[in-house]
């Protein structure tokens, strides 16, 4: 199996989490063990773009109890004699090897996964900015004979485009450090805000330069935010910025 | 059925609750990080090859890069 593998290197692990209850998109093979009229697969493919309840499957890194998980879409894009080529984008977590044996319960001849490509995971998509391990190897060895900078932003990206999709909220220079000590944001703090966050979601803390600080779970929603004068704003659940970047100013509140 | 919206469509707003500036003296815009933090600091978006697990293609990087920790965002199976 093929496609965009996100890799984090040292500090930027931490947004791993991020990622992976990001969305996902794969073009995928899917083969059938009996025929089917076309029609048929057309409707069954539809009946699962839906909130499916899934097992993940005998080999599978985390406990196998039912859940559930999103599919936005599957489009069908080809069939040829049993091999069924599809692309479904979907929830973080889904087992398409999984759909592919439950896709092929629900028509009744049964069907398994032949071949997955990922085209999309979170921000990161293959059209964009993606690079083969031979890319890796010889960027690297390049940069490390010119010592030219450039080189490494042909194959390294800053951690905050990871954080692409996940709302932010724009703090003050003064609450930084509080945050890197794992104190949560309050009102005060708070410069600008992106809109649909709900009490609730996953937001990433950001300074004015652009930089990740925290992600956080938010304690109200964009509007109520907006409204505040004090109080919690957003739980910080994993720092991302090291201490001492900023100035430590909680008592004093100045830089 | 209207096909639903996916997490990559939402489309957000930014909306400026106060204003203030940055001191140039901390921090940096992540594009101006020194080499080896930009490297601390990054991420690749990897074309995984078909045959080796993602952890084994993430220690390869690991490897390449003679760095010391690696991670990577969601398992894709061999």
């Amino acid at each position: 199996m093929t496609g965009v593998l996100p890799v984090t290197l040292e500090e930027s692990r931490k947004i791993v989490q991020a990622l992976l209850l990001s969305g996902k998109e794969y073009i995928c093979v899917m083969k059938l063990h009996g025929e089917v009229p076309i029609e048929r697969v057309k409707a069954v493919l539809t009946e699962f773009e839906d909130t499916i309840y899934q097992r993940p499957p005998l080999r599978a890194s985390v406990k196998r109890q039912l859940r559930t998980r999103k599919i936005y879409y599957i489009d069908l894009l080809e069939i040829e004699g049993r091999n069924v080529l599809f692309k479904v984008g979907c929830e973080g977590g889904t087992y398409i090897r999984k759909l592919c044996y439950d896709i092929g319960e629900a028509l009744g001849c049964g069907a398994h996964m032949q071949e997955l490509r990922r085209t999309r995971a979170g921000p990161f998509i293959e059209e964009e900015g993606i690079v083969t391990l031979h890319d890796v190897a010889y960027w690297f060895m390049e940069w490390q004979k010119n010592r030219d900078d450039t080189i490494l932003k042909k194959f390294i990206q800053p951690m905050e485009n990871a954080l692409a999709l996940v709302p932010k909220i724009y703090i003050r220079d003064s609450a930084v450090d509080a945050i890197c000590h794992g104190a949560n944001l309050t009102a005060p703090g708070v410069l600008s805000i992106e809109t649909e966050i709900a009490n609730g979601s996953t937001v990433a803390i950001f300074t004015l330069k652009g930089e990740a600080v925290a992600l956080a779970t938010a304690e109200a929603s964009t509007e109520e935010i907006l409204s505040m004068e004090h109080g919690v704003v957003a739980k910080t659940r994993r720092v991302l910025m090291p201490r001492g970047t900023y100035p430590k100013c909680w008592k004093s509140g100045e830089i | 059925m209207p096909r639903s919206v996916t997490p990559w469509e939402v489309k957000r707003k930014l909306i400026i609750k106060a204003e203030d500036e940055t001191n140039p003296r901390y921090g940096c815009k992540p594009e101006e990080r020194t080499a080896n933090d930009y490297i601390k600091f990054g991420v690749i978006n990897l074309d995984k090859p078909a045959g080796p697990t993602s952890h084994e293609v993430a220690a390869w990087v690991k490897r390449i890069l003679k760095i010391r920790n690696i991670g990577h965002g969601g398992t894709l199976e061999a």
